[in-house]
Protein backbone atom coordinates (compact mmCIF):
# COMPACT_ATOMS: atom_id res chain seq x y z
CA UNK A 1 0.00 0.00 0.00
CA UNK A 2 2.97 2.15 0.51
CA UNK A 3 3.98 2.65 -2.83
CA UNK A 4 0.43 3.01 -3.91
CA UNK A 5 0.48 5.54 -1.50
CA UNK A 6 3.03 7.91 -2.27
CA UNK A 7 2.55 7.55 -6.10
CA UNK A 8 -0.94 8.82 -5.27
CA UNK A 9 0.63 11.97 -3.64
CA UNK A 10 2.91 12.12 -6.72
CA UNK A 11 -0.12 12.51 -9.05
CA UNK A 12 -2.24 14.61 -7.02
CA UNK A 13 1.50 17.14 -6.87
CA UNK A 14 1.43 16.64 -11.08
CA UNK A 15 -1.93 17.41 -11.20
CA UNK A 16 -1.92 20.78 -9.30
CA UNK A 17 1.19 21.51 -10.95
CA UNK A 18 -0.84 21.37 -14.40
CA UNK A 19 -3.30 23.25 -13.28
CA UNK A 20 -1.04 25.90 -11.50
CA UNK A 21 0.61 26.11 -15.26
CA UNK A 22 -2.52 26.56 -17.02
CA UNK A 23 -4.48 28.93 -14.88
CA UNK A 24 -1.43 31.25 -14.21
CA UNK A 25 -0.45 30.39 -17.57
CA UNK A 26 3.13 30.26 -16.26
CA UNK A 27 5.98 28.72 -19.47
CA UNK A 28 7.02 26.21 -17.07
CA UNK A 29 6.10 22.56 -17.49
CA UNK A 30 3.12 21.00 -15.15
CA UNK A 31 5.39 18.33 -13.67
CA UNK A 32 7.80 20.43 -13.15
CA UNK A 33 6.20 23.08 -10.71
CA UNK A 34 4.40 19.78 -9.38
CA UNK A 35 7.86 18.62 -7.73
CA UNK A 36 8.51 22.64 -6.63
CA UNK A 37 5.18 22.66 -4.90
CA UNK A 38 6.22 19.20 -3.25
CA UNK A 39 9.97 20.50 -2.30
CA UNK A 40 7.71 23.19 -0.34
CA UNK A 41 5.64 21.64 1.19
CA UNK A 42 8.52 19.26 2.88
CA UNK A 43 10.78 22.71 3.68
CA UNK A 44 7.55 23.33 5.60
CA UNK A 45 6.53 20.08 6.76
CA UNK A 46 10.12 18.69 8.01
CA UNK A 47 10.18 15.67 6.69
CA UNK A 48 8.72 12.83 4.37
CA UNK A 49 6.44 10.46 4.90
CA UNK A 50 7.68 7.16 4.17
CA UNK A 51 5.04 6.09 1.31
CA UNK A 52 6.58 8.98 -0.30
CA UNK A 53 9.78 7.81 -0.08
CA UNK A 54 9.00 4.46 -1.31
CA UNK A 55 7.88 5.41 -4.19
CA UNK A 56 10.40 8.34 -5.00
CA UNK A 57 13.08 5.99 -4.50
CA UNK A 58 11.05 2.63 -6.85
CA UNK A 59 10.31 5.77 -9.60
CA UNK A 60 14.08 7.08 -9.58
CA UNK A 61 16.13 3.89 -8.97
CA UNK A 62 14.80 2.76 -12.68
CA UNK A 63 14.90 6.32 -14.29
CA UNK A 64 16.27 4.82 -17.48
CA UNK A 65 13.35 2.73 -17.96
CA UNK A 66 11.07 5.85 -18.54
CA UNK A 67 13.24 7.04 -21.13
CA UNK A 68 12.97 4.44 -23.38
CA UNK A 69 9.28 4.58 -25.19
CA UNK A 70 10.66 8.31 -26.02
CA UNK A 71 14.31 7.08 -27.57
CA UNK A 72 12.40 4.31 -29.70
CA UNK A 73 10.76 7.41 -31.41
CA UNK A 74 14.02 7.67 -33.38
CA UNK A 75 12.68 5.15 -35.83
CA UNK A 76 9.43 7.68 -36.93
CA UNK A 77 12.91 10.54 -37.97
CA UNK A 78 15.49 8.22 -39.51
CA UNK A 79 14.90 10.05 -42.85
CA UNK A 80 15.33 13.36 -41.05
CA UNK A 81 18.34 12.14 -38.98
CA UNK A 82 19.86 10.58 -42.12
CA UNK A 83 19.61 13.70 -44.22
CA UNK A 84 20.91 15.81 -41.50
CA UNK A 85 23.54 13.00 -39.57
CA UNK A 86 26.25 15.54 -39.27
CA UNK A 87 25.61 18.81 -37.74
CA UNK A 88 23.01 17.07 -35.90
CA UNK A 89 25.75 14.17 -34.62
CA UNK A 90 28.42 17.19 -34.15
CA UNK A 91 26.09 19.39 -32.41
CA UNK A 92 25.40 17.45 -30.00
CA UNK A 93 28.43 15.59 -29.23
CA UNK A 94 30.27 19.04 -29.31
CA UNK A 95 27.31 20.57 -27.46
CA UNK A 96 27.31 17.74 -24.79
CA UNK A 97 31.16 18.19 -24.30
CA UNK A 98 30.74 21.49 -24.07
CA UNK A 99 28.17 21.91 -21.02
CA UNK A 100 29.69 19.08 -19.32
CA UNK A 101 33.54 20.94 -18.87
CA UNK A 102 32.15 24.28 -19.14
CA UNK A 103 29.77 23.29 -16.04
CA UNK A 104 32.19 21.46 -14.07
CA UNK A 105 34.94 24.53 -14.65
CA UNK A 106 32.57 27.23 -13.74
CA UNK A 107 31.28 25.28 -10.96
CA UNK A 108 34.68 24.70 -9.89
CA UNK A 109 36.08 28.46 -10.36
CA UNK A 110 32.95 29.67 -7.81
CA UNK A 111 33.72 27.47 -5.03
CA UNK A 112 37.64 28.21 -5.34
CA UNK A 113 36.46 32.09 -5.25
CA UNK A 114 34.72 31.18 -2.42
CA UNK A 115 37.09 29.65 -0.64
CA UNK A 116 34.77 25.97 -0.70
CA UNK A 117 36.93 23.83 -2.61
CA UNK A 118 35.60 20.24 -1.99
CA UNK A 119 36.09 19.34 1.32
CA UNK A 120 39.63 20.87 2.55
CA UNK A 121 38.93 24.47 3.81
CA UNK A 122 41.99 26.56 3.15
CA UNK A 123 42.51 29.02 5.67
CA UNK B 1 -13.52 -20.37 -37.78
CA UNK B 2 -10.01 -19.40 -38.27
CA UNK B 3 -8.21 -21.25 -40.80
CA UNK B 4 -4.85 -23.00 -40.70
CA UNK B 5 -2.69 -20.26 -42.10
CA UNK B 6 -4.48 -16.94 -40.30
CA UNK B 7 -4.54 -18.35 -36.46
CA UNK B 8 -0.94 -16.89 -35.60
CA UNK B 9 -1.57 -14.21 -37.89
CA UNK B 10 -4.41 -13.34 -36.74
CA UNK B 11 -3.77 -13.41 -32.86
CA UNK B 12 -0.63 -11.08 -33.95
CA UNK B 13 -3.08 -8.95 -35.58
CA UNK B 14 -4.84 -8.53 -32.57
CA UNK B 15 -2.26 -8.28 -29.93
CA UNK B 16 -0.46 -5.32 -31.84
CA UNK B 17 -3.33 -3.45 -31.87
CA UNK B 18 -3.75 -3.58 -28.62
CA UNK B 19 -0.87 -1.91 -25.72
CA UNK B 20 0.14 -5.56 -23.92
CA UNK B 21 2.71 -5.97 -26.57
CA UNK B 22 3.91 -2.47 -26.30
CA UNK B 23 4.08 -2.74 -22.86
CA UNK B 24 5.53 -5.84 -22.31
CA UNK B 25 8.66 -5.58 -24.83
CA UNK B 26 8.97 -2.64 -23.15
CA UNK B 27 9.84 -4.13 -19.63
CA UNK B 28 11.40 -7.38 -21.47
CA UNK B 29 14.17 -5.42 -23.80
CA UNK B 30 14.76 -2.81 -19.90
CA UNK B 31 15.04 -6.02 -17.63
CA UNK B 32 17.61 -7.59 -20.03
CA UNK B 33 19.54 -4.50 -20.78
CA UNK B 34 19.57 -4.12 -17.22
CA UNK B 35 20.89 -7.32 -16.33
CA UNK B 36 23.34 -6.80 -18.99
CA UNK B 37 24.49 -3.57 -17.51
CA UNK B 38 25.02 -5.31 -14.59
CA UNK B 39 26.83 -8.45 -15.50
CA UNK B 40 28.99 -5.62 -17.37
CA UNK B 41 29.54 -4.02 -13.88
CA UNK B 42 28.08 -0.92 -14.71
CA UNK B 43 29.92 -0.69 -17.56
CA UNK B 44 29.02 2.96 -19.64
CA UNK B 45 29.26 1.99 -23.23
CA UNK B 46 26.39 -0.56 -22.00
CA UNK B 47 23.83 1.90 -21.18
CA UNK B 48 20.82 0.09 -20.61
CA UNK B 49 18.90 2.78 -22.49
CA UNK B 50 21.02 2.26 -25.85
CA UNK B 51 20.68 -1.27 -25.88
CA UNK B 52 17.06 -1.51 -24.99
CA UNK B 53 16.30 1.04 -27.88
CA UNK B 54 18.26 -0.37 -30.31
CA UNK B 55 16.56 -4.17 -29.28
CA UNK B 56 12.88 -2.17 -29.53
CA UNK B 57 13.69 -0.90 -33.08
CA UNK B 58 15.56 -4.10 -34.63
CA UNK B 59 12.24 -5.87 -33.10
CA UNK B 60 10.12 -3.32 -34.41
CA UNK B 61 11.38 -2.82 -37.68
CA UNK B 62 11.68 -7.16 -38.00
CA UNK B 63 8.42 -7.20 -37.07
CA UNK B 64 7.10 -4.44 -39.38
CA UNK B 65 4.97 -2.96 -36.48
CA UNK B 66 4.80 0.69 -36.25
CA UNK B 67 5.79 3.40 -33.42
CA UNK B 68 2.04 4.24 -33.36
CA UNK B 69 1.48 0.79 -32.77
CA UNK B 70 4.07 0.20 -30.07
CA UNK B 71 3.47 3.82 -28.02
CA UNK B 72 0.08 2.59 -27.41
CA UNK B 73 2.06 0.35 -24.64
CA UNK B 74 4.89 2.63 -24.54
CA UNK B 75 2.92 5.42 -23.35
CA UNK B 76 2.42 3.57 -20.13
CA UNK B 77 5.76 3.57 -19.14
CA UNK B 78 6.77 7.07 -20.75
CA UNK B 79 3.53 8.90 -18.77
CA UNK B 80 5.81 7.55 -15.30
CA UNK B 81 7.76 10.59 -16.00
CA UNK B 82 5.82 13.36 -15.21
CA UNK B 83 5.30 11.33 -11.51
CA UNK B 84 9.35 10.78 -11.88
CA UNK B 85 10.06 14.01 -12.03
CA UNK B 86 7.92 14.96 -8.85
CA UNK B 87 9.56 12.54 -6.63
CA UNK B 88 13.07 14.72 -7.86
CA UNK B 89 11.66 16.74 -4.82
CA UNK B 90 12.35 14.64 -2.31
CA UNK B 91 16.18 13.72 -3.16
CA UNK B 92 16.14 17.55 -3.70
CA UNK B 93 14.76 17.64 -0.09
CA UNK B 94 17.08 15.61 1.54
CA UNK B 95 20.60 16.91 0.44
CA UNK B 96 19.19 20.65 1.52
CA UNK B 97 21.48 21.26 4.01
CA UNK B 98 24.41 20.29 1.86
CA UNK B 99 23.04 22.23 -1.08
CA UNK B 100 22.21 25.25 1.19
CA UNK B 101 26.28 25.68 2.05
CA UNK B 102 26.80 25.39 -2.08
CA UNK B 103 23.64 27.49 -3.65
CA UNK B 104 25.88 30.13 -5.16
CA UNK B 105 28.44 28.23 -7.19
CA UNK B 106 25.30 25.71 -8.29
CA UNK B 107 23.39 28.62 -8.97
CA UNK B 108 25.98 30.25 -11.28
CA UNK B 109 27.05 26.50 -12.41
CA UNK B 110 23.17 25.59 -13.58
CA UNK B 111 22.36 28.90 -15.28
CA UNK B 112 25.75 29.43 -17.10
CA UNK B 113 25.80 25.68 -18.45
CA UNK B 114 21.88 25.53 -19.46
CA UNK B 115 22.75 28.61 -21.33
CA UNK B 116 25.71 27.50 -23.18
CA UNK B 117 24.46 24.09 -23.76
CA UNK B 118 21.27 25.21 -25.39
CA UNK B 119 23.00 28.40 -28.04
CA UNK B 120 26.10 25.75 -28.07
CA UNK B 121 23.80 22.96 -30.19
CA UNK B 122 21.77 25.74 -32.10
CA UNK B 123 24.82 27.69 -33.16
CA UNK B 124 27.04 24.57 -33.82
CA UNK B 125 24.00 22.86 -35.69
CA UNK B 126 23.45 26.05 -37.39
CA UNK B 127 27.07 25.72 -38.81
CA UNK B 128 26.60 22.46 -40.05
CA UNK B 129 23.37 23.39 -42.02
CA UNK B 130 20.69 21.75 -40.03
CA UNK B 131 17.29 22.97 -41.28
CA UNK B 132 15.42 25.24 -38.44
CA UNK B 133 13.22 22.87 -37.21
CA UNK B 134 16.09 20.58 -35.78
CA UNK B 135 18.40 23.63 -34.81
CA UNK B 136 15.03 24.32 -32.16
CA UNK B 137 14.49 20.82 -31.84
CA UNK B 138 17.96 20.47 -30.60
CA UNK B 139 18.27 23.85 -28.22
CA UNK B 140 16.48 21.98 -25.36
CA UNK B 141 18.14 18.35 -25.54
CA UNK B 142 19.88 18.11 -22.44
CA UNK B 143 17.00 19.00 -20.35
CA UNK B 144 14.90 15.95 -18.94
CA UNK B 145 12.35 14.33 -21.95
CA UNK B 146 8.76 15.29 -20.60
CA UNK B 147 10.15 18.86 -19.84
CA UNK B 148 11.97 19.54 -23.51
CA UNK B 149 9.04 17.96 -24.94
CA UNK B 150 6.88 20.70 -23.95
CA UNK B 151 9.71 23.30 -24.37
CA UNK B 152 10.25 22.33 -28.14
CA UNK B 153 6.66 22.95 -28.70
CA UNK B 154 6.52 26.18 -27.61
CA UNK B 155 9.46 27.14 -29.44
CA UNK B 156 8.71 26.00 -33.02
CA UNK B 157 11.02 22.64 -32.58
CA UNK B 158 9.73 19.03 -33.22
CA UNK B 159 8.61 17.44 -29.66
CA UNK B 160 9.22 13.84 -30.84
CA UNK B 161 12.79 14.74 -32.73
CA UNK B 162 13.50 16.75 -29.55
CA UNK B 163 12.50 13.14 -27.34
CA UNK B 164 14.85 11.60 -29.43
CA UNK B 165 17.69 13.80 -29.02
CA UNK B 166 17.35 13.77 -25.87
CA UNK B 167 18.16 10.18 -24.88
CA UNK B 168 21.15 10.62 -27.23
CA UNK B 169 22.62 13.07 -25.34
CA UNK B 170 21.53 11.68 -22.00
CA UNK B 171 22.99 8.35 -23.04
CA UNK B 172 26.43 10.21 -24.09
CA UNK B 173 26.32 12.33 -21.24
CA UNK B 174 26.00 9.24 -18.86
CA UNK B 175 28.33 6.94 -21.01
CA UNK B 176 31.69 9.69 -21.60
CA UNK B 177 31.14 12.35 -19.04
CA UNK B 178 32.83 11.17 -15.89
CA UNK B 179 35.41 9.99 -17.71
CA UNK B 180 36.00 13.65 -19.11
CA UNK B 181 35.97 14.74 -15.76
CA UNK B 182 38.73 12.29 -14.63
CA UNK B 183 40.96 13.80 -17.54
CA UNK B 184 40.14 17.53 -16.43
CA UNK B 185 41.25 15.96 -12.71
CA UNK B 186 37.92 17.24 -11.18
CA UNK B 187 36.78 14.34 -8.87
CA UNK B 188 34.79 16.26 -6.59
CA UNK B 189 30.95 14.94 -5.99
CA UNK B 190 28.84 17.50 -5.96
CA UNK B 191 30.58 19.17 -9.41
CA UNK B 192 30.64 15.95 -10.85
CA UNK B 193 26.62 15.32 -10.20
CA UNK B 194 26.08 19.20 -11.08
CA UNK B 195 27.63 18.91 -14.34
CA UNK B 196 26.16 15.44 -14.99
CA UNK B 197 22.64 16.89 -14.39
CA UNK B 198 22.76 19.82 -16.56
CA UNK B 199 24.12 17.86 -19.12
CA UNK B 200 22.59 14.61 -19.30
CA UNK B 201 19.49 15.33 -17.15
CA UNK B 202 17.88 11.71 -15.99
CA UNK B 203 19.97 9.41 -17.81
CA UNK B 204 23.21 10.86 -16.22
CA UNK B 205 21.62 11.41 -12.96
CA UNK B 206 20.64 7.21 -13.22
CA UNK B 207 24.63 6.66 -14.25
CA UNK B 208 25.37 9.22 -10.96
CA UNK B 209 23.63 7.43 -8.48
CA UNK B 210 25.83 4.21 -9.44
CA UNK B 211 29.01 6.21 -8.87
CA UNK B 212 27.75 7.62 -5.33
CA UNK B 213 24.30 8.81 -3.46
CA UNK B 214 26.05 12.40 -3.27
CA UNK B 215 26.77 12.49 -7.06
CA UNK B 216 22.96 11.59 -7.62
CA UNK B 217 21.63 13.93 -5.60
CA UNK B 218 23.31 16.89 -7.17
CA UNK B 219 22.45 15.41 -10.30
CA UNK B 220 19.00 14.85 -9.61
CA UNK B 221 18.79 18.94 -8.29
CA UNK B 222 20.63 19.96 -11.57
CA UNK B 223 18.74 17.89 -13.58
CA UNK B 224 15.37 19.74 -11.55
CA UNK B 225 16.65 23.71 -11.63
CA UNK B 226 18.14 23.40 -15.56
CA UNK B 227 14.29 21.83 -16.20
CA UNK B 228 13.16 24.78 -14.34
CA UNK B 229 15.63 27.24 -15.54
CA UNK B 230 15.28 25.90 -19.60
CA UNK B 231 11.46 26.26 -19.38
CA UNK B 232 12.30 29.99 -18.05
CA UNK B 233 14.83 31.51 -20.08
CA UNK B 234 14.68 29.58 -23.54
CA UNK B 235 11.63 30.76 -25.01
CA UNK B 236 12.58 34.20 -24.09
CA UNK B 237 16.30 33.78 -25.55
CA UNK B 238 14.91 32.42 -29.08
CA UNK B 239 13.18 35.68 -29.32
CA UNK B 240 15.63 37.83 -28.02
CA UNK B 241 18.49 36.33 -30.35
CA UNK B 242 15.69 36.37 -33.18
CA UNK B 243 16.28 32.63 -33.39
Amino acid sequence: MSFLNGLTILLIYQLVGEVTVLYLELAVPGPVMGMILLFVTLLIRHKTPESLDTAASTLLSHLSLLFIPAGVGMMVHFERIGNEWLPISIAIILSAVITFVATALIMLGCNRLLGKSGGHDAH
Amino acid sequence: MPTETSDLSTIWVYLAASPLVGLTITMVAYSLAYRLYVWANHSPLLNPVATSVITLIAFLMLTDTSYEAYFEGGQFVHFLLGPATVALAIPLYQQFSKLKKVWLPVTIAILSGVTIGALSSVYIARLFGASLQTQLSLAPKSVTAPVAMGISEKIGGLPSLTAVLVVITGILGATFGTKILALLGINDDSIKGIAMGVTAHGIGTARAFHVSAEMGAFSGLAMALSAFTTAVILPWLITVLGL
